[in-house]
């Protein structure tokens, strides 16, 4: 009798846990959510009524800072550029290497340390690399370019594409190499037509996270890339980013210009937004074949 | 008895491991062999030396011949791709290339430049079905295979390792992940199979041996304890390990 009675106590020490747990999971998740949701609302509020077809198709006129003429085709064109560039950089540093350390190195002491440094590197902000980038700019005699801003990003994008990208190699599983050994193939048609058709939507999604990064960023580009009203005809002349029109329109003391900041802002949120539902489907349809 | 594979002086350690001792043994062509003996007594290692799987882990260490056709394939120069498209292997659990059904069945044809063309087409319809999957998959071809169930898996696994055109089929517990009547479907195949293929099994399941076997091996602890005719050992066993193990005893 006694027995049952704690073992009932116990069952409910059990459920009151349970949803203990559950209420912290979904509250976090409204906190996740409500914050999207929040500042998804706030830019549009705010940046909808300034956001019209010259802003998105004209660079900025006489007087644009001031409230007058133009639009921010520079900064848009310029942030692409700039992620763009980097993005492309990183992915030729970032695939060998995280190749290499998924599979040949796996388990080697100095790939731990490879790793470790990444994640310094992924956790130093991105002002520093900004200021680095600078004091080796003012070294070589460099201007502020978009060649410079593009490297600079590509340093910033590195590490997180890297990681990402390894932990897709990892998650590769070994019985599907063996099972494309077992039928005669050698290691590379394994890695080409088997492991690469495996990774390849985990890779699209890595390259996009490390785009998003990319293109959000202002401090890194700050100095290296420096801003200009004109698109940049080639990797030398500096170059403008959305980032850093935000930032400009935001504080000057008009009204009008601050309203265009939150437009920037809306251009370049919907632009990571394309970007992530675009990768969403990309994966999803490579997707379709992997092996789970 | 007319040999396929022959096994001499075979030892094999794991890192400080010595899991196969001395093995000597034949292996009779277009047959059934079942290797069989409790866990850890070296049946799979023991497989996985007749397609050179054992240098895909670390630290394996190989002494000894296996020949097969008597060509020993651990001489230097043998081209391991060459051997492994002779032997073939069906996994314990199945591992479906990450492609449609279609493509899963061509990837070994392609890539050993075997069929191409319409020619294709014939004969990935012809292995689905000595593998018993084409009912059931004629009209979604070029479906991810990774859709399939675990049992239509094992025998589309079945379908692509025929594909390659081996002599020998290799299978590692091959119904251990599946269900019963998957199982049985397998063993069917096996059974119609053996009248063009050498086949080899690792089992760990006694009656399926008995249902299967033409040839019987059994192991025990990384020692070759007793091998013949299926019925000749499961009758009257030499060995007094071989009747304790038959017996349920060890």
């Amino acid at each position: 009798m006694k027995e049952r009675h704690f073992q009932r106590r116990h069952l409910h020490r059990r459920h009151v846990e349970e949803g203990i747990v559950k209420a912290l999971m979904v509250l976090s998740f409204m906190l996740l959510a409500g914050s999207l949701g929040f500042i998804l609302i706030t830019i549009l509020i705010k940046g909808l009524p300034a956001l019209n077809w010259d802003m998105l198709t004209k660079t900025p006129q006489g007087g644009f800072y001031l409230g007058k003429e133009g639009g921010i085709l520079n900064a848009i064109i310029g942030s692409l550029y700039l992620a763009g560039g980097a993005t492309l950089l990183a992915i030729l540093v970032s695939l060998p290497l995280a190749l290499y350390l998924g599979t040949y190195v796996r388990r080697a002491r100095w790939a731990d340390f490879v790793r470790l440094s990444m994640d310094i590197l992924w956790g130093i902000p991105s002002i520093v690399y900004g200021a680095f980038g600078f004091t080796i700019m003012l070294a070589l005699g460099m201007r502020a370019s978009l060649l410079a801003g593009i490297l600079v990003l590509t340093l910033l994008e590195f590490p997180i594409m890297t990681r990402a990208i390894e932990e897709v190699v990892r998650m590769v599983p070994h019985d599907l190499e063996q099972a494309s050994y077992a039928l005669g193939s050698t290691r590379l048609e394994t890695a080409l037509r088997v492991v690469t058709r495996q990774m390849l939507p985990g890779i699209v999604t890595a390259i996009l996270l490390a785009f998003g990064r990319g293109i959000g960023d202002a401090a890194s580009v700050l100095f290296t890339a420096g801003f200009t009203d004109r698109i940049p005809t080639s990797l030398f002349q500096p170059v403008a980013s959305l980032p850093l029109a935000v930032f400009f329109q935001l504080s000057t003391p008009f009204p009008e210009v601050q309203q265009r900041a939150y437009a920037s802002a809306l251009i370049l949120t919907a632009i990571v937004l394309i970007i992530s539902f675009g990768s969403r489907w990309l994966a999803t349809r490579l997707g379709r074949n992997i092996i789970k | 008895m007319d040999p396929h594979i022959q096994v001499r002086d075979l030892n094999v350690h794991y890192a400080d491991n010595h899991a196969l001792k001395d093995i000597n043994l034949d292996i009779p062509k277009r047959q059934i062999t079942v290797i069989i003996g409790p866990s850890g007594c070296g049946k799979t290692t023991l497989l996985k030396s007749f397609n050179r799987f054992l240098e895909l882990t670390d630290q394996t260490r190989l002494s000894g011949q296996v020949l097969i056709d008597g060509i020993d394939i651990y001489a230097p120069g043998m081209d391991v791709t060459e051997i492994r498209k002779k032997a073939g292997l069906l996994a314990q659990r199945p591992f479906p290339l990450p492609m449609s059904i279609y493509d899963n069945v061509a990837y070994g044809m392609r890539i050993h430049g075997i069929q191409k063309g319409r020619a294709l087409d014939a004969a990935v319809s012809r292995y689905l079905e000595m593998a018993g999957l084409w009912e059931e998959v004629k009209d979604r071809l070029h479906q991810p295979a990774a859709r399939l169930s675990i049992g239509q898996q094992q025998r589309l696994c079945l379908a692509r390792g025929l594909a390659v055109e081996p002599e020998i089929m290799l299978g590692d517990e091959p119904t251990s992940a599946l269900d019963p009547f998957s199982a049985q479907h397998i063993e069917r195949k096996l059974l119609d199979l053996k009248q063009q293929y050498t086949i080899v099994l690792v089992s760990h399941i006694l009656r399926q041996a008995k249902r299967l076997a033409d040839y019987i091996v059994f192991m025990y602890l990384g020692e070759l304890v007793e091998h013949g005719p299926a019925h000749e050992v499961f009758e009257h066993p030499r060995q007094e390990r071989t009747r304790a193990y038959l017996e349920g005893l060890i």
